[in-house]
């Protein structure tokens, strides 16, 4: 792509002044998302270093009140018997630029769908929504938990978005289109999501990458073609989000090579 | 970088054979996808590889991460039938503990692997974990029991006499072991195919290290795009190491008309039925997976 020779040459201009925002909104989630933030290791100290502030983080940063952000990443879905919780989703939404749906338990609900309540000390917390069921949600970042890198990626996208130069803009709105189409898409995700759009419109050519997604191995292959164990599925939409025939951006994945270069410079 | 509308971004194309004659016993055409994963394991560059092994039935393919030579020509020669070979991707770096992943596949598997790439939802460790991916030409594929129907029904062979199938001048072939030769029209053989093919817009592996197929190059001999910088780094060393014959892919007949030609319409093909699936009657439209 022209766009990535050109951001090669204008990398220099990168301003540490402008940094962006980000901060790590914690609801209903089993912090398994925070620990893949973090299990960027170095590359997170990097990001934190030139390109993003933390200015909101639950275990990391003492804050107590929501700040203005540009990029809030919501882990955990919304308890809806929890005025605070549904507070906070509200006030994270008016106070961000970007709301990104950080893991399956934002993006779908995930495992907390499954709760029934009766848990010590709240027994009546039961109804577990995800959190674009409350408010409008950017950006998606499916998985459970999502991978290290797809944070990366976004949070990188991000900065690049709101602080890159043209070019630099073009290109994360391309990467994070498909990712923003996602979080259009609706509130929930689970295998039935692989049979409706996919397998059900003939779509399917038995790549397999459902199935090596799936983090609870719901997914056999039957005749080269994947099948759901539906009583194993936690519905954190992984799967539809990795096969290629639920989106593949023409824009962006046929650069593979050059973008991972640009990323791991950015890191560098 | 040449770039073109139906043969995707490459530095090179050349037609090339393995010298490895061992390898060249039982290749598919020239050897070249195991030729490439043995070399690459024996420098260290890969710690195994994902590749279309045997599978329960004959002629019936199944995804294996294959960590050695032997293993790696078990998996010789095409199937025409679907190996889920992407399905080992992340267990290849987990079960497996490798961290330099090969794999073999046609051309929507290195789809999804790119996109496993730059999207990794649920793929963590995955990323940076490939390091050779080597992509196969593919026009279309087969379910295993249209394979079964095509060759037992159509070409009147049993499955487990075969010794090799091929696709190509306007046929499917069945060599058996005792030397019969049949062949049905590629026309019969259009009905069978899996249906999710028939919007698929590559034929030639686009996003491969390196993409070879047998298409353009004369028989026992394949044609070779080297497309990316790994790719490039691999071949030019495994030129160096004397691996493979070459001949300008300029010099050989049919050439890379013919390749563009069917990859064109493929293409063209594939683009009409995406365009048809708008208007397709079941009073709703059908998905356009790249809308
Ligand atoms: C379904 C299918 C359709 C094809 N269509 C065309 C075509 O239209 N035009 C063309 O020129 N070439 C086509 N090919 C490619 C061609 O048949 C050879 O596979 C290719 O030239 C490699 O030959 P080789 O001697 O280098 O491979 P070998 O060294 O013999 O190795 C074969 C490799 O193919 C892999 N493989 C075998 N079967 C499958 C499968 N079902 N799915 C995924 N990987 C598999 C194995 O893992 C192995 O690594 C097709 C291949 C397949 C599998
Ligand atoms: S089948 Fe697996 S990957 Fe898909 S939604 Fe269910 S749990 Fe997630
Ligand atoms: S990821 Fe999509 S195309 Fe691949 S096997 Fe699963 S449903 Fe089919
Ligand atoms: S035609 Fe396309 S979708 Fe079908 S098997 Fe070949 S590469 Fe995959």
């Amino acid at each position: 792509m022209e766009l990535l020779k050109k951001m090669k040459t204008t990398k220099e201009a990168k301003p540490v002044a402008n940094k962006i925002k980000i901060g790590h909104v914690h609801l209903s989630g089993c912090t398994g998302d925070l620990v893949s933030i973090a299990d960027n290791y170095l590359g997170f100290i990097k990001i934190l270093d030139d390109y993003a502030d933390l200015v909101y983080g639950l275990t990391l940063v003492d804050v107590r009140h929501i700040p203005e952000m540009d990029v809030a990443l919501v882990e955990g879905s919304v308890c809806i018997e929890d005025r605070e919780s549904v507070e906070e989703i509200r006030e994270t939404r008016k106070k961000s630029k970007m709301v990104v749906a950080l893991g399956s338990c934002a993006c779908y609900g995930n495992i907390t769908r499954f709760c029934r309540g009766g848990q010590h000390n709240q027994p009546q917390h039961e109804s577990f929504l995800p959190i674009g069921d409350l408010i409008d949600v950017d950006v998606y970042i499916p998985g459970c938990p999502p991978s290290p890198e797809l944070i990366r990626n976004v949070t990188i996208m991000a900065y690049l978005l709101l602080q890159g130069n043209e070019d630099q803009k073009v290109l994360a709105d391309k990467y994070l289109k498909p990712l923003m189409a996602l979080a259009k898409r609706g509130t929930t995700g689970s295998f039935g999501d692989l049979m409706y759009d996919v397998i059900n419109q003939g779509l399917c050519i038995a790549c397999g990458i459902c199935a090596a997604s799936c983090p609870v191995r719901a997914i056999t292959l039957e005749f080269g073609k994947p099948q759901g164990q539906r009583d194993l599925c936690i519905k954190c939409g992984s799967c539809y989000g990795a096969c290629p025939r639920s989106f593949f951006n023409f824009d962006v994945i046929p650069e593979f090579e050059a973008i991972s270069e640009l990323i791991a410079d950015v890191l560098k | 970088m040449v770039s073109d509308p139906y043969l995707g971004k490459y530095m090179t194309c050349v037609s090339a054979r393995s010298t490895d004659k061992e390898i060249l016993k039982k290749a598919q055409d020239g050897g070249i996808a195991t030729t490439l994963m043995v070399y690459a394991l024996e420098q260290g560059i890969i710690d195994g590889a994902i590749v279309a092994g045997e599978g329960d039935r004959p002629w019936q393919p199944r995804p294996f991460v294959a960590m050695s030579r032997k293993d790696i020509l078990k998996a010789q020669g095409a199937k025409y039938n679907i190996s889920p070979q992407i399905s080992w991707l992340k267990e290849a770096t987990r079960s497996f503990g490798l961290d330099r992943v090969g794999v073999t596949g046609v051309c929507c598997q290195m789809q999804a692997v790119r996109k496993a790439q730059l999207y990794p939802i649920n793929m963590r460790d995955v990323p940076d974990k490939i390091a050779l991916a080597v992509g196969l030409f593919c026009m279309v594929n087969f379910p295993y029991d249209s394979i079964q129907a095509l060759v037992e029904d159509h070409a009147n062979q049993s499955l487990s006499s075969v010794k090799k199938m091929e696709i190509g001048k306007g046929k499917f072939w069945v060599h058996t072991e005792r030397g019969n030769v049949a062949t049905v029209p590629l026309k019969d053989t259009h009905k069978y195919e899996q249906p999710g093919c028939h919007v698929c817009l590559d034929y030639v592996s686009n996003l491969g290290d390196i993409s070879t197929g047998s298409v353009g190059s004369p028989d026992g001999w394949s044609t070779v795009f080297i497309r990316t910088k790994v790719g490039n780094d691999i071949w030019s060393k495994a030129i160096d190491a004397d691996l493979f014959e070459t001949k300008p892919i300029e010099e050989v007949k049919p050439g890379l008309e013919l390749v563009t030609k069917l990859a064109k319409e493929k293409i063209d093909k594939n683009r009409k039925t995406l365009e048809e699936r708008r208007n397709f009657g079941v009073n709703k439209a059908l998905r356009d997976p790249y809308a």
